[in-house]
Parts: structure tokens; C-alpha cells; sequence
């Protein structure tokens, strides 16, 4: 596929097109720029981008599956973006999230991508950013990202999307888990899945418990039990709710404006790393010298 | 730690990982086989893309799209190869994708296999093949889809 073909596809939103790209821009290929530059601004900045994170096997691609469904009887038209963990001995990954969302493969308007962390911490992928630009400029007005399997301190989703769940599952450890520091005090809606199992009302008050100081979140946890689809629609229903609370405060356009910050940052890091790499080796520094010194003298003399 | 390091340096240089889709068309549900063969894919460095057991020839074609995958496997241990491997060759040349290749496995007997071939399945692993073999081939099936 020659670069014109793929950005008249990407105009023409043609599946074809959309997968290459990302797996363009992923690859770091050289025609990359071309297709960031071509990307639709203004469907980019209408979109609404939903983050679920959550412990493996919490449930995060099945309640995903169940939100998409509830979110097409509107007709909309939905990314996804499924991230799972990349093998740090191989470099090889499986990428399993669409199994529980395979009912919409073949939906022309649900546009599903996994992605491999590719040695990326802090639970998504270096090119998650961009991947979310080319389908909402692909006129997917919702994007959901599924970040891998976290623990209390992957919160790089709370600075890419625009609002945030954490997908917690009874019996995964007890109340002075719901106490700790992390994650739980930055998610915008805390979803309880597998409400039907033993041990779920007792998480839904432990977690109400700990959010109900001061916290900005409303106190209620949502209850789901995704395989069944029961409590989609009141969930979807808090998220519009906080969404439109964010739009209209300028909450969405402050994350916005921080996350944009954050990942030029980072990607200037990434583009500096292999330089400052080059440079380290260069020159044989001693053994015993600080770390951190040597850092601040490198850097002073580029 | 050292592993990771080496992972982290690759973001910002350009990198050629082959992400390849496992699946099982049909309604057979004996999936040890697929998963042995995901896993060992993805210990030889692959990005497998599964999409589980009792998959129609369409949904599979339209993953592959999706997930702008370099080859698919297929499994089948019911019975139903003849049928179903060819409808996803079919499948994504109807979908506009003809070059994505397809490779087989299952019980198949080796009067089937030439008939796969001729229907435009690259490669059959029957059981025993060893894992290696299979490897090698994904190995060569990708690298021919990305220089056409």
C-alpha cells in the first residue's frame, strides 16, 4: 500500500487502511509522520476517550464487550484499544481481550486493535496515543482503552483518557487493599464486576468507605456483572453524567491539556534516550563514580 | 531488568515484530492444540493475536484486517478443514485482503492436504509436526506477505 492510497483509505475509513496505520505508527516506520499529520483535529478533540483498568481477570474485556453493545444501540461508532503484556524474555505477546469481543468482529463500526506494551510499563503502550488519534479521526466518537492487567500503581490511563473506570472483583484480598494509596484515589468510577459472587457487597462498602473522605468521585461504586450485561446501562449512564460534569467545568480540557503535555514529554525522552545512551558508553565512565553526578555532567555539557 | 531495557530502547527505532492470528473456525471447541501453538508462538517472539474457539470464517477475516495481522493459523480437529479453511481464504479475498496467508492444522488426512493447498491454504501441520517446523513456516509466511 503505497502512503497516498493508505491516507485516501483513512479518509475513506476503510478497516484496511485504519490497521495499517497503527501498525505503522506502532512500527515507528518512516512514513509515520505523514499519517499524524493528516489525522482529523476536530473529530480528535470531540471524541470521548473511556479508560478500564482494573486486576487481572477483574473482568475489564468483558465489561468492555458489554459496554459495546449498549453504546451501538445508539449507533455510535466505537474504538477499542486492548492492550496486553509483552513478553519480557521473547518479545512475543498474546493478545487475548478479543475473544470476549469477537460478537462485534464483524460490526463495520466497532474498530477493535490489540496492542503489545512492548516493554512499556505503567499499563498501556508507548503508541496507545496515537493509535486513539487515527480511529477518532475515523469518526469513532467514543474510544475505550483496556489496559493490561494492573496493580496499585499503573496510572499512565488516568493521563490518556478523558475518563476513567477501575474494574475491581470480589475476592482478590481484603479491606486494607480498598485503603491503600494508588490508583483507587484517581479513577473517576470504581465498578464492582461479578456482583453476583460472594464477597461483592462487602468490596462495594469497603471501597465506599475509603472514597467517601473528601473525595471528589461520587461515593457510589457501580455494580456489574458484565456476562450478564446487568448494570451497563446505569453505569453508561454515571459516565455520561461525569462526562458532561468535566466538559462543562473544563475539568476534560485541563486532562487534555496536561496528558498532551505528558506525552510530548515523553516521546522527547524516548527520542533523546538512544543519544544519551550512545554518549554514556561512549565514555567508559568508572564504576564508582555516582550515577547521578555523572547524569548532571553529561547533561551540561550537551 | 537487563531484558527490559533492551525492550524499552526499541520504542523509538523502527522494529518489524510479526503479529500473526490464531483461531478456530467452526464449531469445534478442542482447543489445546491452538493454544500450544500461540504459546509457542509467542515464545518465538510473535505478537499473537487469539480469537478463541467457534469463530465464523467472517469474524476471523475481519480481525485479521483489523489487527493488520502478517499470517493466520487455523485449527481444526473436527473434521470440517475441508470446508472451513478454505472459507476463510474466501472470506478475505472477499474482505479485499487475498494476501493475508493462511496456515493449517488439525487431524487431516494427506489426500485433504492437497486439495487444501490447491484451495490456497500455504502450509498443513498435521500432528506430531514438530514445533520448530511450524515456527519456521509462520516465520517464512510473514516475511513474504510484508515484501508483497
Amino acid at each position: 500500500m503505497t502512503i497516498d492510497r493508505l491516507l485516501e483509505g483513512l479518509k475513506a475509513r476503510d478497516p484496511r487502511a485504519i490497521g495499517r496505520a497503527i501498525s505503522l505508527v506502532e512500527n515507528g516506520d518512516d512514513c509515520a509522520e505523514a499519517i499524524l499529520s493528516s489525522l482529523d483535529e476536530d473529530l480528535i478533540a470531540k471524541a470521548t476517550v473511556l479508560g478500564i483498568t482494573g486486576p487481572p481477570g477483574a473482568g475489564k474485556s468483558t465489561l468492555t464487550n458489554a459496554i459495546i453493545s449498549q453504546l451501538r444501540l445508539s449507533r455510535k461508532r466505537i474504538g477499542i484499544i486492548a492492550i496486553d503484556p509483552t513478553s519480557p524474555i521473547s518479545g512475543g505477546a498474546i493478545l487475548g481481550d478479543r475473544i470476549r469481543m469477537m460478537q462485534h468482529a464483524t460490526d463495520p463500526d466497532v474498530v477493535m486493535r490489540s496492542m503489545a506494551t512492548r516493554g512499556r510499563l505503567g499499563g498501556l503502550c508507548a503508541t496507545a496515543g496515537a493509535a486513539l488519534r487515527i480511529m477518532a479521526s475515523c469518526g469513532c466518537s467514543t474510544i475505550i482503552i483496556e489496559t493490561v492487567g494492573v496493580g496499585q500503581s499503573e496510572m499512565d490511563i488516568i493521563r490518556l483518557a478523558d475518563i476513567t473506570l477501575l474494574v475491581l472483583a470480589p475476592g482478590l484480598g481484603d479491606d486494607i487493599q480498598a485503603m491503600k494509596a494508588g490508583l483507587l484515589e484517581v479513577a473517576d468510577l470504581l465498578v464492582v464486576n461479578k456482583a453476583d459472587c460472594k464477597g461483592a457487597d462487602i468490596l462495594a462498602m469497603d471501597l465506599e468507605a475509603v472514597i467517601r473522605k473528601g473525595s471528589p468521585i461520587p461515593t457510589k461504586v457501580s455494580m456489574t456483572v458484565a456476562t450478564e450485561s446487568k448494570g451497563i446501562k446505569e453505569l453508561l449512564d454515571r459516565i455520561d453524567k461525569v462526562d458532561s460534569e468535566h466538559r462543562e467545568s473544563g475539568e476534560r480540557e485541563k486532562r487534555r491539556r496536561g496528558a498532551h503535555d505528558q506525552e510530548v514529554l515523553d516521546w522527547c525522552l524516548e527520542i533523546l534516550r538512544p543519544k544519551l545512551l550512545a554518549e554514556i558508553s561512549k565514555r567508559k565512565l568508572p564504576l564508582l563514580g555516582d550515577p547521578r553526578l555523572e547524569a548532571k555532567k553529561i547533561l551540561a555539557e550537551q | 531488568m537487563f531484558n527490559q531495557c533492551r525492550l524499552r530502547l526499541k520504542m523509538t527505532e523502527r522494529t518489524h515484530k510479526k503479529r500473526v492470528l490464531v483461531g478456530k473456525p467452526g464449531l469445534d471447541g478442542h482447543d489445546r492444540g491452538a493454544k500450544f501453538i500461540a504459546h509457542a508462538l509467542r515464545d518465538a517472539g510473535f505478537e499473537v493475536v487469539y480469537t478463541g474457539i467457534r469463530r465464523s470464517p467472517e469474524e476471523i477475516a475481519a480481525a485479521a484486517i483489523q489487527e493488520d495481522v502478517h499470517a493466520i493459523g487455523l485449527s481444526s480437529l473436527s473434521g470440517a478443514h475441508m470446508r472451513l479453511f478454505p472459507a476463510v481464504v474466501e472470506a478475505l479475498s472477499k474482505a479485499g485482503a487475498p494476501e493475508i496467508p493462511v496456515l493449517g492444522g488439525g487431524v487431516i488426512p494427506d489426500e485433504d492436504i492437497v486439495a487444501l493447498k490447491q484451495a490456497g491454504i500455504v502450509e498443513i501441520f498435521t500432528p506430531g509436526t514438530p514445533v520448530d517446523t511450524i515456527i519456521k513456516a509462520f516465520h517464512e509466511a510473514c516475511e513474504k506477505k510484508s515484501a508483497g
